[in-house]
């Protein structure tokens, strides 16, 4: 008698579940859009000439709890210009079996130059291919940027980039969306470095 | 009386209400930081004089109406001191010179180097304010600008602290920066001097105008090192690392034999950067460019990673297993050791326990003494000087230099061959009593900065003055003088004789300072063909019989005759009387005639080459063996003082060192025929015991002294000087520190440091030839010449040119086949047809 009544309750809950709002999700028809601080993969902003916000400090790399972050400094020529001023990331790599999305390398950033997009399809087959270069990292050019290295054409000096840079911030705009394969960035060390992991 | 004695030694004061006795004179901020009281600083350094020049260190002191600097203020009897840990007035000092500090610092710590290790980061985070009320506009300055090819300074990171000029002028004596300017624009720059033409301001290429002083200096990577922001960076190591990306290892330069001790940094497998280690006894806190920045060979594209052997058919070399390379190796060897026998040079920069191993396999493997680590001109002379005076021999030390009343040198010129000896002369000279004397045929750079008297020698003539000349003898009567002599007297026919017949005669100590890392223990380690393993002479029976009792062999097994040197090695390769040749890290430029040794090499029948990259010999070679660089193995250098400066490995690779490679050709080889247990015991491989560096050290502790008696001095006469006819000279050489030496190929930033080349000539000779500064002069000899920019040198015997040895354009040996002391041919301009046709046909 006990048995009957106990798995006419279990159904029971069955039966009400079918009536109620259905939560799983058409992964990956339609894929569900995460709340707007969503800490999804990151991105390396560019300034508004194209050329990039990062100077290769490795405070990213410094506040990382996971150490999934590598950085390599290189200088700014005159003839090759990839960042304002004396400093840019000549190796720039995010390894994504390591990192937990923390956002301290964000906050760490001087120059906004990191910040994380709402991107959260980073599973691979390897694990080579969790470690993100320049190539993938960098935002995509948007209309009126120009692929580095380039000289600075929004002022003489790096000064003239940050004084203002709120009122200016850059972009990435639209790089949350851009499948890194379409990425121009050209990043013959970030690629050399890749390999040789 | 202990009162007075008291009063005149010690007195007594309180810190921060702790009483303590100190030394008369002492520094507040020493005794304080005794204490374990950290008062912050910049400028204050404990090698260099006090300048108080930051005011970072403010202390309070009772009885003083402002506080007071305390890098600069002596100990007192009774004196109060507070610092910012009990004194509201000295914190609040410290805040606020700490705000003046970063009023016109640019605060750029994300690009600068310094960043994570920089002193006036830390200090402004422990003692600084929280907030600064300087809201205007920084002061700005052109971004790095080139003091040298190598050292950057950004003026607008600079606080003043004056601590780089300071040691470019009481340390290294070059004053290639100074403070210049006044008021807010008082700045550090280089030297210019407009009114004659300089051009030195900030257009990032000081010393090119015409009243610049050009940058000279081989220590100016120190102040980089103490640099207390980061002003001065290096542009080597220029953005290519954190502190925290780092490892440090602290190891021993592997250069000259001033034996510095260092810190090797290390990210992703790579050396990035080396420092200057602190040892008191030898480096104190410096060391010189060339080892600061010359590493980069360790990671060229030329370094030999996989062995090589010539292939039967086509005659080249190509890549091959190890298994393969040694078993050839050793095949080669065993019938090159039956068929003329096998000649070894070790080379100067083997590490104690690699030359060991070298001595080790000729003796037990080779059964020759025909070993022989001098890669430079030589003599016999000096391989009986060095038997008698040197081998096992520790007597003079860097303490002994700075407290002597006198030294006399020859055949030595320390700034370019021996930095941190030439640092420690320079110190005791400025600092002390030591008077120098310079047996040299002028008075160099070097010799003129630690205030030397000269004795102006025309090459050859060194054994002549130091057996006649009564100054000499007057310089070294003072008990505690010393007399330094350099690897080149090797050349002068009776001038190690002489040497060391002074030494006896005045009581004055003897040092020989050699030029390279791991000549001194390649001596003590028995690569010498007259010495076994711990100075042991190979002709006496009772030292043969220590070494093979070391070595558990029988008696007999040890040659006993003693060997050829390598100037006998290579002329005996060259004739082709000899089987073999092991070579370990040996340029062919640097012997006496490279053309000979060249011609030794491929006449030899077959050559087993040790190496780190592709060399001369490498390409003549029937199998090349790869070794480890410094960097990747550890062991131990003896330096010019005899003083063991082991060290450790600073990258952990799969490459092996000199001494196991040899202990696996050595497993590989047959008993030589004529060993005496040959007979009984034909199996097959030598037991070497020299795969292992503790092993080697345990081996070498064990050995008890030497008691074979120790041979005597050799007693060389001196040759007559050669005579000079017209427009001929004797020539006069050595090499400058910075030069085209293996170790420092492919170097472009260090090289950009180099002192230029110029060929000197006295001013009488610059007459009859008519030439000024600048001018070509052309040196040449029946094999070839040399021209380059005349330099009409004052002091300079009127028959004497001087040449640096292995520069850009001037590489005495393989242009001109000759040494110092020979007679060469001078003129003005150009080489002529004469000269040129002589070098084609020669
Ligand atoms: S991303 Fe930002 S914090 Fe990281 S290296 Fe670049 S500038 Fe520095
Ligand atoms: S450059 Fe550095 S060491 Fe020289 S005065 Fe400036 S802060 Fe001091
Ligand atoms: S440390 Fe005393 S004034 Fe600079």
């Amino acid at each position: 008698m006990g048995t009957f009544t106990g798995s006419f309750k279990g159904f029971g809950v069955t039966f009400a579940h079918m009536f109620r709002k259905v939560i799983t999700t058409d992964y990956p028809f339609t894929p569900p859009t995460p709340a707007p601080r969503y800490h999804g993969r990151h991105i390396l902003n560019r300034h508004p000439d194209g050329l990039e916000k990062c100077i290769g400090c490795e405070l990213c790399a410094w506040a990382c709890p996971a150490d999934a972050i590598y950085v390599e400094g290189a200088n700014n020529t005159d003839e090759q210009r990839f960042s304002p001023g004396e400093r840019y990331a000549g190796i720039y790599q995010i390894n994504y079996a390591r990192c937990i999305f923390c956002g301290l390398c964000i906050e760490a950033c001087p120059t906004r130059s990191l910040t994380m997009s709402n991107e959260y399809e980073l599973a691979r087959d390897n694990r080579q291919d969790l470690i993100f270069t320049k190539k993938e990292l960098l935002a995509p050019l948007l209309p009126g940027m120009e692929q580095p290295p380039h000289p600075m054409r929004l002022g003489d000096t790096d000064k003239d980039y940050y004084v203002g840079a709120l009122e200016n911030p850059g972009t990435s705009v639209g790089a949350e969306r851009a499948p890194w394969a379409t990425n121009e960035a050209e990043d013959a060390t970030g690629q050399a470095s890749k390999e040789a992991v | 009386m202990t009162d007075v004695a008291k009063k005149v030694d010690t007195v007594t004061l309180t810190i921060d209400g702790i009483e303590v006795t100190a030394e008369k004179g002492e520094l507040v901020i020493r005794v304080a930081e005794r204490m374990g009281i950290a008062i912050p600083r910049f400028c204050d350094h404990p090698l260099l004089a006090p300048a108080g020049a930051c005011r970072q260190c403010l202390v309070d002191i009772e009885g003083q109406r402002k506080p007071v600097a305390s890098c600069t203020q002596t100990v007192a009897e009774g004196m109060v001191v507070k610092t910012q840990l009990t004194s509201e007035v000295a914190a609040k000092a410290q805040g606020g010179v700490m705000e003046l500090l970063l009023a016109n610092h640019p605060l750029d710590c994300p690009t600068c180097d310094k960043g994570g290790e920089c002193p006036l980061q830390n200090q402004a985070m422990t003692n600084g304010r929280a907030d600064s009320r300087f809201k205007e506009h920084k002061r700005e300055y052109e971004k790095p600008i080139h003091i040298s090819s190598q050292v950057l300074l950004d003026r607008e990171r600079c606080i003043l602290c004056q601590r780089c000029t300071r040691f470019s002028e009481e340390i290294a004596g070059d004053k290639f920066i100074d403070l210049m300017d006044r008021s807010s624009g008082e700045q550090i720059n280089v030297y210019r001097d407009d009114f004659f033409g300089g051009r030195g301001t900030g257009d990032g290429q000081a010393g090119e105008g015409e009243g610049d002083v050009p940058f000279n200096s081989y220590f100016s990577g120190n102040t980089i090192q103490i640099c207390p922001v980061g002003a001065l960076t290096g542009e080597q190591y220029r953005f290519r690392a954190r502190p925290f990306d780092l490892v440090s290892t602290p190891t021993t330069c592997e250069h000259c034999a001033s034996g510095c001790s260092m810190r090797a940094d290390h990210r992703r497998g790579k050396v990035l950067r080396r420092l200057a280690g602190d040892d008191p006894a030898v480096n104190e806190e410096w060391n010189c460019d060339k080892g600061r920045w010359g590493f980069q060979y360790q990671t060229s594209s030329e370094r030999i990673l996989n062995p090589l052997v010539r292939d039967a058919d086509s005659g080249e070399l190509r890549e091959a297993s190890w298994s393969e390379a040694l078993l050839a190796a050793a095949e080669g060897l065993t019938a090159a050791r039956g068929n003329g026998g096998v000649g070894v040079l070790a080379g100067g920069r083997l590490t104690v326990e690699d030359a060991y191993a070298y001595a080790k396999f000729a003796r037990l493997a080779l059964g020759t003494n025909d070993i022989d680590f001098r890669a430079r001109p030589l003599s016999a002379e000096e391989a009986d000087f060095l038997a008698a005076t040197v081998a096992g021999v520790s007597d003079v030390t860097y303490t002994d230099v700075e407290n002597a009343p006198s030294a006399v040198i020859a055949g030595l010129e320390p700034e370019e061959e021996s930095g941190i000896l030439f640092l420690r002369l320079r110190k005791g000279h400025l600092r002390k009593k030591l008077q120098v004397t310079a047996v040299a045929p002028y008075l160099t750079r070097g010799f003129d900065k630690m205030g030397a008297a000269l004795i102006p020698t025309v090459p050859g003539d060194e054994a002549r003055v130091l057996a006649e000349d009564p100054a000499v003898a007057a310089a070294l009567s003072a008990p505690g003088a010393l007399l330094l002599v350099g690897e080149r007297l090797a050349t002068v026919p009776g001038a190690l004789s002489a040497a060391a017949a002074l030494a006896a005669r005045t009581g004055a100590r003897l040092a020989w300072v050699p030029r390279r890392a791991g000549d001194r223990g390649a001596i003590d380690a028995g690569c010498l063909p007259n010495l076994l393993p711990g100075g042991r002479p190979v002709g006496d029976p009772a030292a043969r019989a220590e070494i093979s009792l070391a070595w558990d062999t029988d008696a007999g097994a040890l040659p006993s005759r003693p060997g050829r040197d390598t100037n006998q090695i290579v002329a005996a390769a060259a004739a082709g009387q000899l089987g073999g040749l092991l070579v370990a890290g040996v340029d062919p430029a640097d012997l006496a005639d490279p053309r000979l040794a060249e011609q030794a090499l491929d006449a030899a029948g077959f050559v087993v080459s040790l190496e780190l990259r592709h060399s001369a010999v490498t390409r003549r070679a029937n199998v090349v063996l790869p070794v480890a660089p410094a960097a990747e193995k550890s062991g131990t250098y003896l330096n010019w003082e005899g003083r063991l400066r082991s060290f450790d490995t600073v990258l952990k690779t799969t490459a092996m060192t000199d001494g196991r490679v040899l202990e696996a050709v050595a497993a590989l080889m047959d008993v030589p025929s004529n060993h005496p247990t040959a007979a009984q015991n034909p199996t097959k491989g030598i037991l070497l015991g020299t795969g292992d560096v503790m092993a080697i050290r345990r081996e070498l502790g064990t050995m008890p002294p030497s008691r074979a008696d120790r041979p005597v001095a050799p007693a060389v006469a001196p040759a007559a000087l050669p005579a000079t006819g017209e427009h001929e000279a004797v020539l006069a050489t050595w090499h400058h520190a910075i030069d085209q030496s293996t170790l420092l190929e492919g170097d472009d930033v260090l090289a950009g440091t180099a002192r230029p080349p110029v060929a000197r000539i006295g001013s009488e000779l610059a007459a009859a030839l008519g030439v000024i500064d600048g001018d070509a002069v052309t040196v040449g000899t029946d094999r070839g010449a040399i021209t380059l920019p005349a330099e009409v040198t004052r002091d300079l015997p009127a028959r004497v040119v001087w040449l640096p040895t292995n520069s850009p354009g001037s590489t005495v040996g393989r242009s001109l086949g000759v040494t110092a002391g020979a007679v060469v041919r001078l003129s003005a301009g150009k080489a002529g047809p004469l000269l040129a046709s002589s070098e084609v046909t020669a």
